[in-house]
């Protein structure tokens, strides 16, 4: 029996969530935070800030040394590795398709796994979905420009219909337009799927754009938790401002060199 | 030589077939071990600084010492679990030659896990996939291209080293190969080589049609490939199957070189009359071959009795040469249960041979001659000589000390004498090319050779066969040493060479057996 998706956007907590290498670096140092269900989320940080890091607890792609993570009140570490993870959605920059597989199989691997074969009704669906054309259901990813392998890549993640879906740099590797492009796709989906995301970016611009509510990390603690419009308006801390600061300045020069100044 | 060629040819389908199901065995068990170290290796640095260096050391073994070495393994493994391993034959070739192939398929397997994009590993484990759905759907298929690189060269390798297999008592390609080089039959060494080629390059294309099958997705060429394989195997089988009658077969054992092959044919031309089938297995060492028909892997062959006397019984004392044959007979049937049927008739011992006008420019005429001038003399020896007791004997009984000391095979041995490149040889006293090359046999006054009378030997379970006995015996006391010499040169001289099965009719219709 396939396991039961997530009911549509799930709430995620993280307990004192500590994450310690061997060696003694601190990746994550003791975050607790809830987000709420149905909840866009961006987390925010310069490079070794523990954002990723934080993300991968959810889907035990990292084990955290001590704390708790919990979806929907459930602690994760109750759920065998692979049993949670075919229920999120996950998105990482480096797409990670198979190779050897069509974009049908890619696309579909999630529902072999559960073992159901005859996915491609499903897949010209999800196709659909990410905007892409069903003819390339038997291309291999090879054959794919960058924005379609992401695209492909959100498809295989919303394959077996998850509830929460976690990003971790999604559009980082692809070229402006089409990172403007695919940011607007995912938060659209999230919106008619009603989905519960977690997104990891290094970017504020992006995480202001398309969160409702931005976590700011440095060091492995959450520095800032607010809204875009309440960071914006530089109520977000010091770490928060600097990286507002930013994007704000580029806006800025941009309206001056639009008015001929 | 056309002929010579047809001839060699012909003995081509039996070992070729032994030669492919030896090769395709250590094959499938160098995969059946590689592949699962190598997932290890994989997930464990530790493990794989291991099996890695494991295979490599092996892969330094020389191929032919690597066999040897199995030798002595299996005969303490047997005695430790009571007996039943055999020690010569398909096991010891099979185990080296599958630890040969572990290498390439190992190294090759584990750099292609290692080498998979860190990214589809992070895919398959965030879709939800447990280790083993990883490795089958994902990681399998990403290194199997690599993988069957390495299969091929494994294949080429085993098919190459698999000629070898001939010294531990296996047949395969290299009993024409080693029969060849001994008797100067090219005609023989040719056909051997071809054939190991032609084996290695079909072998190397059917797998290279299945690898690019699995690169392109094309099923039907992964299927060609295999299947063309399993034919080649199942083809191999045929004659195994086919054989039905094991038991009515009899393998006639030989050592390396001339003599032993027509003393072979000689013996396995008798069984054939009697309604037997006959195997030969050909170039055994003499220190494996006498284990070999006390183990019963082969059933009979021809010794000589100064061999066993100080090589397996460890006898240093020099009695008459009857008494030696009576001794020795009584030894291995107490030992091992091994029947000496008797003596054939002529000596084969170790004989000190020097160029005619040589010997005479230099005055040497005995082996205390020799003694006093062998400072400034090169010795050439076949390759066992200068290991065996009766050396070490000789030496000390006359203060042997040469200036330098070469090994050639026996065929070889001859020509450097010839050519000068060795002033003094280890010749066999019934070799015809002492008379043909006016050899000088110098002597031994002291007599610290002991007689080498060729005994016939009977494996312990044919020992009591009367059957066999009667077909035999006549062999007992016929052969005269001319009769020998003159049937060894045939094989032996550069021109108009016979093969040993070509002089084994020779000696039987002259001496009417």
């Amino acid at each position: 029996m396939p396991a039961a998706p997530f009911p549509h956007g799930p709430s995620v907590a993280f307990d004192a969530v500590v994450k310690r290498y061997p060696g003694g670096t601190v990746a994550v140092d003791g975050v607790s935070v809830a987000i709420a269900a149905g909840g866009f989320v961006a987390l925010v940080g310069a490079s070794g800030s523990g954002k990723s890091t934080l993300l991968k607890t959810v889907n035990r792609l990292v084990e955290p040394s001590a704390g708790r993570v919990l979806i929907d009140g459930d602690p994760v570490d109750t759920i065998e590795p692979h049993r949670l993870r075919r229920r999120i959605g996950y998105i990482f920059q480096n797409v990670g398709l198979f190779p050897h597989m069509t974009v049908a199989e890619n696309i579909a691997i999630g529902l072999r796994l559960e073992g159901e074969r005859r996915n491609d009704v499903r897949v010209g669906d999800l196709l659909d979905l990410v905007d892409l054309p069903r003819d390339l259901a038997e291309r291999m990813p090879e054959a794919l420009s960058g924005g379609q392998r992401q695209r492909v890549g959100v498809a295989r993640a919303l394959a077996t219909e998850p509830g929460l879906m976690l990003m971790d740099e999604p559009f980082g590797a692809l070229d402006p337009v089409t990172r403007e492009q695919l940011g607007a796709a995912v938060r659209g989906l999230h919106d008619t799927l009603g989905l519960t995301t977690i997104m990891v970016t290094h970017d504020m611009a992006e995480a202001l754009l398309l969160a409702d509510r931005v976590l700011v990390m440095q060091a492995g603690r959450i520095v800032a938790d607010a809204t875009p419009r309440v960071l914006l308006a530089g109520e977000g801390g010091a770490v928060a401002d600097a990286l507002v600061a930013v994007p704000r300045d580029q806006a800025r020069r941009l309206r001056a060199l639009e008015a001929g100044v | 030589m056309t002929r010579a060629f047809l001839d060699a040819l012909a003995r081509v389908p039996d070992l070729l077939a032994a030669h492919v199901l030896l090769a395709a065995a250590a094959l499938v068990a160098g995969l059946a071990i590689s592949l699962p170290l190598a997932i290890l290796s994989a997930r464990h640095a530790g493990v794989a600084r291991v099996t890695l260096g494991f295979a490599s050391l092996v892969q330094t073994i020389p191929s032919l010492a690597l066999l040897a070495l199995f030798y002595p393994l299996l005969l303490w493994l047997s005695a430790l679990v009571g007996g039943g391993i055999p020690a010569l034959g398909f096991l010891p070739a099979l185990l080296a030659l599958s630890l040969y192939a572990l290498l390439p398929i190992l190294r090759n397997a584990v750099t292609g896990l290692a080498g998979i994009d860190p990214a589809i590993i992070e895919a398959a484990d965030g879709v939800g996939m447990t280790a083993a759905q990883k490795l089958r759907l994902v990681e399998a298929p990403l290194v199997v291209p690599i993988v069957m690189a390495g299969i091929r060269t494994a294949a080429v390798w085993t098919i190459g080293a698999a000629t070898l297999s001939t010294t531990v008592g296996q047949p395969s390609l290299g009993d024409l190969i080693f029969a060849g080089l001994q008797t100067q039959n090219w005609a023989l060494v040719l056909a051997g080589c071809a054939a190991a080629a032609l084996l290695a390059l079909v072998a190397d294309a059917l797998l290279g049609l299945i690898e690019r099958g699995i690169a392109m997705r094309r099923r039907g060429r992964i299927w060609a490939g295999i299947g063309l394989l399993g034919a080649g195997i199942a083809l191999a089988l045929a004659p195994i199957w086919a054989g039905g009658g094991q038991a009515r077969t009899i393998t006639v054992g030989a050592k390396n070189f001339s003599e032993q092959y027509v003393l072979a044919r000689v013996i396995g031309h008798r069984l054939e009359a009697a309604g037997y089938r006959v195997r030969y297995r050909e170039g055994l060492g003499s220190a494996v071959i006498y284990q070999a028909l006390a183990s019963g892997d082969i059933d009979v062959y021809v010794d000589y009795s100064g061999t066993l006397w100080t090589n397996a019984m460890h006898r240093t004392d020099v009695p008459p040469r009857p008494r030696i044959v009576q001794l020795v007979g009584e030894w291995t049937r107490q030992t091992d249960g091994v029947r000496l049927l008797g003596a054939l008739g002529f000596e084969n011992a170790y004989a000190f041979a020097m160029r005619s006008d040589d010997a005479k420019r230099r005055d040497i005429a005995t082996l205390g001659d020799l003694a006093r001038q062998a400072p400034r003399l090169t010795l050439g020896s076949d390759l066992e000589f200068l290991e065996r007791p009766e050396w070490a004997a000789v030496r000390d009984a006359y203060g042997l000390r040469f200036a330098a000391t070469q090994r050639y095979t026996p065929s070889f041995m001859y020509r450097a004498l010839a050519s000068g490149r060795a002033d003094v040889i280890s010749a066999f006293s019934s070799d015809g090319r002492i008379a043909a090359q006016h050899l000088t046999v110098v002597s031994d006054p002291k007599g610290a050779i002991p007689g080498y009378d060729a005994i016939l030997l009977l494996a312990p379970k044919r020992a009591d066969d009367a059957k066999i006995v009667t077909a035999l015996q006549p062999l007992v006391g016929a052969i005269p040493v001319a009769a020998m010499r003159e049937a060894n040169y045939m094989v032996d001289r550069d021109s108009d060479k016979r093969t040993p099965d070509a002089a084994a009719r020779w000696l039987e219709r002259t001496l009417g057996l």
